[in-house]
């Protein structure tokens, strides 16, 4: 019996140890290829030029950069951060704090359903509101699409936040005779480390989306010229020029890969950092 | 047991439910003023359920319900009108478990009804947390480091700061669930201490699991069993000659 327990004690410890291992591989193949194929076309001149013209013979490696990319993508997700914070964090609120009836019941299965959906959908959604409607793709068809795409991981987050802050606390005001809307601020306040999680990762998620973006914000190889026009993006760079063939072109594709992994990392990593403090008062 | 303007709060015919479950039938019940009684019974008879529809906090639980009267100084509590909040300001509760706002301060905690009901004056805000503070018996203890988490302290130096945290928006009523279920001996007698003088001032309705605890601290005692309210009376009447059996049964720890 003894024995048994001890090989089957090995055999789960070896198997998920080579689990992880699978786990990391790529992980960390990403990272290092990646790094070591962008690094070269990083440059000051990445952030603040246009993209070049495809290498030539004549002109064998115009070097330019992504700024309007990154110009773009970082619009974009401001944007749509304003579309998706206030409303994910309110209706994340609202089925925590209010919604313990069917309507709450309703919407939360609601936003369930709307995490699954997948992003190309939600472009395609908006493709045919908007870019059809006004015939044009848009800054504002964009960020439309991607405030979208956060609502419902805010919300569910927020959600999820809230609900995990002691009953006992929503008691004790109340028991004050503290009105409900301040006793839900105070929730709130306990819980925002959480939700401040819940809105970095959603801004984490969609910085990264590509086919919602060329569905709706189109693409652009100029800076920025307004809400109704079309705006480049990284991922879009990246999608376009990686598969382009032409040398230069190719090596600023990764270097958008670069800096989009490291916002990514970065915005994950303060994540950390948030949620560790979050403990501290107990 | 009928109403009457002498009683600070009456229960008349109230029932309440959880869903489908029903948990209180037909209590009738007179709170004296500036008295301390004791809810006594065995567990799931309906003693926190009664002392938390008192203060409107029993429709905060989802898919409850109740009919008949809460009467607070002869005006029902549950009338159009009534607006919970004023309710729970006026009649106070102090939970079984102590629960201290843990983000705040010793100092914000007892002053938390006032500043989340919108009071900003810092000078008033301190006096008041230094009065109940010391009401409580806790000042000396704490009055070097004010700017601790209120979690940070012992349960019963807790518990007293959620006490004094009820009584800094000037209830009428003070509500108690078994206060004193989480502390140990000397805490306890701390908490009992406190109970005894707070009754000057307020009308205090205590549930208690402690026989002892409720003959050493209530002028009244009720007990209840299985939803219904049994017997009431003066404390020395319920315990040492007790009118129904089920109490003397009770009482003597026969069951329960
Ligand atoms: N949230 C709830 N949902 C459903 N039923 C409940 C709920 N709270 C209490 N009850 C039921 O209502 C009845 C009365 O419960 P209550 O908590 O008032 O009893 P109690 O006398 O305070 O018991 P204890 O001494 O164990 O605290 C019990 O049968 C209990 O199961
Ligand atoms: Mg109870």
């Amino acid at each position: 019996m003894k024995a048994t327990r001890r090989i089957v004690d090995k055999v789960l410890l070896s198997l998920t140890t080579v689990a992880v291992i699978i786990a990391i591989v790529p992980l960390v193949a990403i990272i290092f290829y990646v790094t070591v194929k962008g690094i070269s076309a990083i440059s000051i001149g990445f952030f603040t030029e246009l993209p070049p013209l495809p290498a030539s013979k004549l002109q064998p490696s115009p070097p330019g950069g992504l700024g309007n990319a990154v110009q773009g993508t970082l619009i974009l997700v401001g944007l749509a951060s304003a579309i998706g914070v206030p409303v994910g964090v309110l209706s994340g609120v609202y089925i925590s704090e209010y919604g313990r009836n069917a309507y709450g019941n309703a919407i939360r299965f609601l936003g369930d359903t709307l995490v699954g959906i997948p992003s190309v959908v939600t472009g395609l959604l908006f493709f045919g509101l908007i870019v059809l409607t006004f015939r044009s793709y848009s800054v504002i068809a964009g960020s439309i699409a991607l405030g979208t795409l956060m609502i419902p991981i805010v919300s569910n987050t927020t959600a999820a936040a809230l609900q995990a802050v002691p009953n006992s606390l929503r008691e004790a005001s109340s028991a004050l005779g503290v009105r409900k809307w301040r006793t839900s601020l105070l929730i709130i306040s306990h819980a925002q480390s959480s939700i401040a999680t819940g809105c970095l990762l959603a801004v984490a998620r969609i910085a990264g989306e590509t086919a919602p973006v060329l569905l709706t914000a189109g693409a652009s190889n100029y800076w920025y010229s307004g809400l109704g026009a079309p705006i480049a993006s990284l991922t879009y760079y990246i999608y376009n020029y990686a598969v382009s063939g032409t040398s230069n072109w190719v090596n600023l594709a990764w270097a958008g890969a670069l800096v989009l992994m490291v916002v990514v990392m970065g915005i994950n990593l303060v994540v950390r950092l948030v949620t560790r403090k979050k403990y501290t008062y107990g | 047991m009928s109403a009457s303007n002498e009683a600070k709060m009456n229960a008349v015919s109230l029932n309440a439910w959880y869903g489908a479950k029903q948990a209180l039938f037909n209590v009738s019940l007179d709170f004296v003023p500036n008295k301390v009684t004791a809810m006594i019974g065995p567990s799931g008879c309906g003693k926190s359920t009664l002392i938390r529809c008192l203060n409107r906090m029993h429709e905060l639980v989802p898919n409850t319900r109740i009919t008949g009267k809460v009467l607070l100084d002869d005006q029902d509590i549950y009338s159009q009108g009534s607006d919970p909040a004023d309710v729970r300001r006026r009649v106070g509760m102090v939970f079984q478990k102590p629960n201290p706002f843990p983000t705040m301060s010793i100092t914000d905690n007892v002053v938390a009804g006032l500043k989340l009901s919108g009071v900003r004056d810092k000078k008033r805000l301190t006096e008041v947390a230094r009065n109940m503070l010391e009401r409580v018996y806790l000042w000396e203890e704490v009055k070097d480091d004010l700017k601790r988490s209120g979690a940070s302290l012992s349960g019963g130096q807790q518990q007293r700061l959620c006490i004094a945290r009820a009584l800094a928006v000037e209830p009428e009523v003070i509500l108690m669930d078994e206060p004193c279920s989480a502390l140990d001996p000397i805490a306890t007698a701390k908490i009992e201490e406190l109970i005894a003088s707070l009754k000057e001032i307020y009308t205090v309705i205590i549930v208690t699991h402690n026989m002892q605890q409720a003959a050493r601290v209530a002028d009244y005692t009720a007990f209840m069993y299985l939803g219904e309210l049994v017997e009431y009376g003066e404390t020395s009447q319920v315990f040492e000659s007790p009118k129904q059996p089920l109490t003397e049964r009770y009482v003597t720890g026969k069951f329960g």
